[in-house]
């Protein structure tokens, strides 16, 4: 496997935040409308992040004017601009998926002070 | 034609210049010296043999040995043909590198396809099996009919019926090029490859 590793290593960015389930992060992802180009900000909870390597990938999930929206965007895709930590979520899991079944105030998540 | 012996690495994802994500197997290809050329006027047809992997001298038999000496190639594991080559590459001794592929071209690969043992017709021809209710029993993967009456009183050749699956040779065509890597040797392919892990692939161009 270390070849297959190798062999898509130059993909992999290296500047990527430390961030995980429990997080409320922003995220600036690159849309391309014809020629134009412009940043999309997506900011919500992490709820997962999966896979490894080239293929990670994590899934932000926000409300939005009361709808659920999740996104998940591969770690590692040249389409993110940066990812920016808003705040340290204090969580027991490292899949949140139990948040889809609750809303309002059950779906807050404690926030730690970073360190 | 143009054509690499190669060895399949393992499939990954690859991101292009817009950020789109391909699923791409990544193949390990030559660099494969030319060990013998065959002619038209010599052997009836044109091609080239290549070959790959390379091995230590006392892993080899001395007819594979005597077969390489005249040549200053390495020896090799595996030697195929290629029929038809590139006459300018046609040369004994020649390194055939991933170089003559470009990103983009479409290619058509041959390997040996995964063994998956005996199966039956509804995985191996996609048959659709029988009822599962109205009484039935023994039927929901059953291949049906296979045949007529008294006339011909017999199952006619090449009957689809259910046996070993897989462990062919088998090719796959208008697979196209995502990026080649020359000094690693590498070449990038959309989507999948016959073959497993470490199975040995045959590259050619395809001539359109």
């Amino acid at each position: 496997m270390d070849k297959l590793a190798a062999a898509v290593a130059d993909q992999l960015k290296t500047d990527i935040p430390e961030f995980k389930a429990g997080d409320t992060v922003t995220v600036d992802y690159k849309i391309i409308e014809g020629t134009r180009e412009r940043i999309q900000q997506f900011q919500g909870v992490v709820i997962a992040r999966k896979g490894g390597g080239i293929s990670e990938n994590f899934t932000v999930r926000k409300i939005s004017n009361g709808v659920g929206v999740e996104r998940i965007f591969p770690i590692h895709s040249p389409k993110i601009k940066k990812i920016v930590r808003v705040s340290i979520g204090k969580v027991r899991r490292a899949k949140l998926y139990y948040l889809r079944k609750i809303k309002g105030k059950a779906a807050r998540i404690k926030t730690k002070t970073p360190k | 034609m143009l054509g690499i012996i190669g060895k399949k690495i393992g499939m990954s994802q690859l991101f292009d210049k817009d950020g789109k994500l391909y699923p791409v197997t990544i193949v390990e290809a030559g660099p494969c010296p030319v060990v013998q050329v065959k002619t038209e006027a010599k052997d009836g047809y044109s091609a080239i043999q290549m070959g790959f992997d390379e091995i230590p001298e006392r892993k080899a038999t001395k007819p594979q040995i005597g077969h390489f000496k005249a040549t200053n190639a390495k020896l090799c594991r595996h030697l195929i043909e290629f029929k038809n080559f590139d006459t300018e590459l046609s040369k004994v001794g020649q390194e055939i590198s991933v170089g003559i592929f470009k990103a983009g071209q479409k290619i058509k690969i041959t390997g040996t396809s995964k063994g998956k043992g005996f199966q039956g017709v509804v995985r191996k021809f996609n048959f659709r099996g029988g009822p599962k209710t109205h009484g039935q029993s023994d039927r929901l993967r059953a291949p049906g009919s296979i045949g007529q009456s008294s006339w011909p009183s017999r199952v006619i050749k090449g009957m689809k019926m259910a046996g070993r699956m897989g462990g062919k040779v088998t090719t796959v065509k208008n697979l196209q090029i995502i990026r080649i890597d020359e000094e690693k040797n590498l070449i990038y392919i959309k989507g999948a490859v016959p073959g497993s892990i470490n199975g040995i692939v045959q590259i050619r161009r395809q001539e359109s």
